[in-house]
């Protein structure tokens, strides 16, 4: 009876499998998106459950590694909610506020700062009390110390600091100044709306876009490795201090003329007109891949709010563009974010960890609810490329533009830049990006000075008072 | 103490779905409806408990105990359906009356939540449309003279959806029901039968290019004049209904890709001509770019969706009333915030089976038109249920048409019982089908005995069903082997 219903039917049994797999794809789609989306969906405005979250539960606490509380929500006298930051203005673009908006952890961690996992008994007595549950809190990978160093060095200046660990891509101190008291927030809130040419509230680690400047030239050197792997050492150029094609003239910081220089010593010099010589040799498609490779034009794989750097390599440039280009002037921007990512993936050995600051969420009795591990984005270069461009960043320490990490309890490697910007000759912003024991690195920084001038005179001190407090403290 | 019993009954409730969910499939390994009975009963055990979790919930959450006399009231409704069924169809099938219990408790449970005037007229309805299904596999038994109405079938059903289109009141850009003595219809429910039923008696007998042509021509007037009136989700229900039924009937694919090109050609049309329908795909695109105009319903839908996770909210901890119409259109969105996805897939699951126990019956049937009948109904359903998640969820466009004996609505629910009951009556006789068919072959066997050849002219006269019976009665000795 079987066999035969089933010719005789087969289409009615055609149509029954039809609709069979169409619900089952319904049901697995059905189940994705709720999984992927609840926190997405949570934040957005339009969600009144959010409300009903904040109504119903404290918000969480935002904590450092080591347990000193970042943020924090009291009553005050009238049993009114506020939003404690204790260190006030120090954490003021990477932890951010929850008034007027969110920004910083309280934006990225709010679904769980405003869900509360405590105890059922916990929550049964607060029940009978009337009384709010406890959000949980959200532990990050920051570090108390580490960012009043970075503070305190950049000072009075506006620029951006990030302190990151590039096996891990913990972010261990981010510094954005000008900064604001993230309590203040509702009293100065219309002064800085009103003022459109404030960029108090940008965070210029994750959002400013700087010209790279000279730090540029690492990438410049990939792709000159990558095109020559077994020749680039025999790269020799004369530079007389200045090179023109055109109208168009390239000349060393402050005209130096570096004579006869190699491979090496063109990138711990910083030789302009030599690296303009690099990059009209360079294939332009094949350049434009590796700037891809290196998440140049593209949303950054953090979790957190980033800006996009913006390059434009293509096959019709002209050889003035490509001059400018190799040395990281012209249109070219970054943010500090992805120079530090790049600056990461050298010190791993090729490998970028996506950076992360939200560690993990613990309840209110101290129950771990979630931790975020370490996670690979994947290979930016391979480990050959990685261990050359590591040498050319040691000898800037030993013999170029950042001698003054030279001769110290530990060893680093990096590279310097002085960004020109604007119209006026001579104003530059200060770069240094790089890291520390250049042999095992164990800490990242990159760090970005306004208009402060020379990269090797002014952000490389800042990098030698962070690795000085990396070290002296022992492993944060 | 509330909150215990509120993330108590957070686990039960969905583990009482599943396990009842697993039931339902696990009929389908029997072919016999007597060894399927240790199932059923366990089913009712498993409603009967998942019914009084919910509205234990209930009670405690709103801190309102009279909602137990309603859960009286409910559940002395079901349990005599039940009992009532078996007793006056004891051939019936019980997994189609387990699932519409189910389904039900379901919907008065989730109604009560949302809007208890609502689910008191729900109960309402539900129990006189149950009082109503119990009489009808009686007549469709009885009435054998139902395969010759179809162009009585095709009048009714235009005429009514005409009525709709010209008379109708406008509901929220769809003129939809008209009221008769301050009872409003939607007649495009009840039309829906009347559809399956027109089809099912004009292809019965044939299949060829004339009658699909001729039946086609019917079936586009009962289209354009749902897609007059704005009711796109039922124009798409009788389309695919139709598409469907012609390819079983003829046998032929080609068919099916005829009406694939035709619909999509029409879809097009549609889209080009009415602005409400761009607005839909527009909605359903990119619904975030529009969150507070045309996409507010859906995405208020999706929220609700997302923020359940597995084991939901739990009953009143969340708000599903937040999205519009969320009694009717969205009511799935609103089960899955405060039972969760597991409880949510379980509700497609057991809506799943159903529609497989149509496609079964309808397999089963000798009688082409039963077996249209049945196929047709079973295609409805389904496809109905279709609409409306996937509408709700962002899977397809929305289309605004309800979840069968869930969403609040006596049209919805009076329409669903019936089609139910109408199956039950064809699986009935199916049953009496096979019982013939067994005698006969005892006598036929009796009589190889006796005479040593095979019986002639016994029961049936027609040459086709004698053959049709010799080839069951051949399959049945293989099966034993």
């Amino acid at each position: 009876m079987k066999t035969r219903n089933k010719k005789r039917n087969k289409e009615i049994a055609g149509v029954m499998w039809f609709f069979i797999l169409l619900f089952f794809s319904l049901s697995g789609y059905i189940t994705y998106y709720a999984a992927t989306h609840r926190q997405e969906l949570i934040n957005n405005s339009y969600n009144g459950r959010q409300q009903m979250l904040i109504a119903q539960n404290t918000r969480g606490k935002i904590l450092s590694s080591e347990g000193e509380v970042l943020a924090q929500t009291v009553e005050d006298d009238q049993g009114k909610e506020i939003r404690q930051y204790p260190y006030r203005n120090l954490f003021s673009h990477v932890v951010g506020y929850a008034t007027n908006g969110r920004m910083g952890v309280e934006a990225q961690a709010n679904y769980y700062l405003i869900n509360s996992n405590a105890p059922l008994s916990q929550k049964a007595s607060l029940d009978l009390k009337e009384e709010k549950y406890p959000g949980d809190d959200v532990y990050t990978t920051l570090n108390v110390a580490l960012q009043q160093v970075a503070d305190r060095a950049l000072g009075v200046y506006q620029g951006a600091i990030l302190v990151t660990e590039p096996s891990t891509g913990r972010i261990l101190a981010m510094v954005s100044k000008p900064d604001f008291d993230p309590e203040q927030i509702p009293q100065i809130w219309e002064e800085l709306i009103e003022d459109k040419d404030s960029s108090i509230l940008l965070n210029r680690v994750t959002q400013g876009l700087y010209p790279p400047g000279s730090t540029f030239k690492i990438i410049t050197s990939l792709e000159y490795i990558r095109e020559n792997p077994d020749t680039y050492q025999n790269y020799s150029y004369n530079c007389s201090g200045a090179l023109t094609r055109g109208t168009d003239r390239i000349q060393c910081y402050h005209g130096t003329v570096h004579g006869s220089v190699g491979f090496e010593r063109s990138f711990a010099k910083s030789c302009n007109t030599s690296y303009a010589n690099i990059g009209l040799s360079l294939d332009k498609k094949a350049f434009s891949d590796t700037l891809d490779e290196l998440l140049f034009n593209q949303k950054l794989p953090v979790e957190f709010n980033s800006g996009i750097s913006r390059i434009d390599v293509n096959e019709e440039m002209t050889d003035q563009d490509m001059m400018q280009v190799s040395i990281g002037q012209g249109t070219t921007s970054i943010t500090p974010l992805l120079l530090n990512m790049i600056t990461c993936a050298i010190a791993n050995d090729g490998k970028l960890m996506k950076p992360y600051v939200v560690e993990e969420i613990k309840n209110s009795a101290g129950s771990s609810i979630k931790t975020f591990a370490p996670s690979a984005y994947g290979e930016l270069m391979k480990q050959q490329e990685a261990q050359i461009l590591k040498d050319l960043m040691k000898d800037v320490v030993e013999e170029g533009t950042a001698s003054r990490l030279k001769g110290l309890s530990y060893t680093a490697a990096g590279k310097t830049g002085s960004a020109e910007y604007g119209t006026i000759k001579g104003e530059s912003h200060a770069w240094f990006t790089g890291f520390a024991p250049a042999e095992e690195p164990q800490v990242c920084v990159t760090i970005i000075i306004e208009g402060a001038g020379a990269g090797g005179d002014y952000a490389v001190p800042i990098a030698k008072r962070i690795f000085d407090a990396y070290f002296e403290e022992g492993t944060p | 103490m509330e909150i215990y019993i509120s993330e108590f009954s957070k686990y039960v409730i969905p583990l009482l779905i599943t396990l009842y969910t697993l039931e339902c499939f696990a009929v389908f390994r029997h072919d016999d409806e007597k060894k399927r009975n240790g199932i059923y009963t366990r089913q009712c055990i498993l409603l009967f408990a998942f019914h009084l979790s919910c509205f234990m919930v209930i009670c405690f959450e709103t801190g309102d105990m009279t909602y137990l006399f309603f859960y009286a009231f409910q559940q002395i409704a079901l349990y005599a359906f039940m009992v009532l069924y078996r007793m006056l169809y004891p051939a019936s099938n019980r997994l189609l009356v387990n699932n519409i219990c189910m389904l039900l408790s379901i919907s008065f449970t989730i109604l009560t939540r949302l809007d208890p005037a609502k689910a008191l007229k729900q109960f309402i309805i539900s129990a006189a449309s149950l009082a109503a299904a119990l009489a009808i596999p009686f007549f469709i038994h009885k009435f054998k003279f139902l395969k010759n109405l179809r162009w009585i079938y095709a009048l009714v059903g235009i005429g009514a959806l005409g009525i709709v289109m010209i008379l109708g009141q406008t509901t929220y850009g769809s003129k939809l029901s008209y009221s008769i003595a301050g009872v409003t219809f939607q007649p495009s429910e009840f039309v829906k039968i009347l559809f399956v039923l027109f089809v099912a008696s004009a292809l019965y007998q044939a299949a060829g290019f004339f009658e699909v042509f001729t039946t086609a021509v019917v079936a586009a007037a009962h289209v354009v004049a749902l897609v007059i009136s704005r009711d796109l989700g039922s124009a798409l229900i009788f389309f695919v209904v139709y598409v469907l039924m012609v390819f079983v009937a003829s046998r032929n694919f080609l068919y099916v890709l005829a009406g694939a090109a035709g619909g999509s050609a029409a879809a097009f049309v549609a889209y080009r001509v009415f602005t409400h329908v761009q607005v839909r795909v527009q909605a359903w695109k990119d619904p975030w770019s529009v969150i507070d105009a045309e996409g507010f319903q859906i995405t208020q839908s999706l929220f609700a969706i997302s923020s359940g996770g597995w084991f939901g909210l739990g009953l009143y901890k969340g708000t599903p009333r937040s999205i519009p119409f969320v009694e009717t259109d969205f009511v799935f969105s609103a089960i899955a915030e405060e039972l969760g996805i597991i409880f949510a897939v379980g509700l497609i699951l057991i809506c799943v089976s159903s529609f497989m126990m149509f496609m079964k019956i309808a397999s089963a049937l000798e009688d082409r038109f039963y077996q249209l009948t049945a196929f047709g109904l079973g295609v409805t359903y389904i496809f109905q249920v279709f609409l409306t998640i996937g509408g709700g969820t962002k899977f397809i466009p929305l289309t605004g048409v309800t979840l069968p004996l869930v969403s609040y609505g006596g049209s919805s629910i009076l329409t669903t019982l019936v089609m139910f009951a109408v199956t039950e009556g064809l699986f009935i006789i199916r049953q009496e089908e096979e019982e013939l068919l067994r005698k006969a072959e005892r006598k036929k066997r009796k009589r190889k005995v006796k005479t040593g050849r095979p019986a002639e002219g016994e029961n049936f006269s027609a040459v086709r069903q004698r053959k049709y019976m010799e080839d069951l009665v051949g399959d049945e000795v293989e099966d034993q082997e």
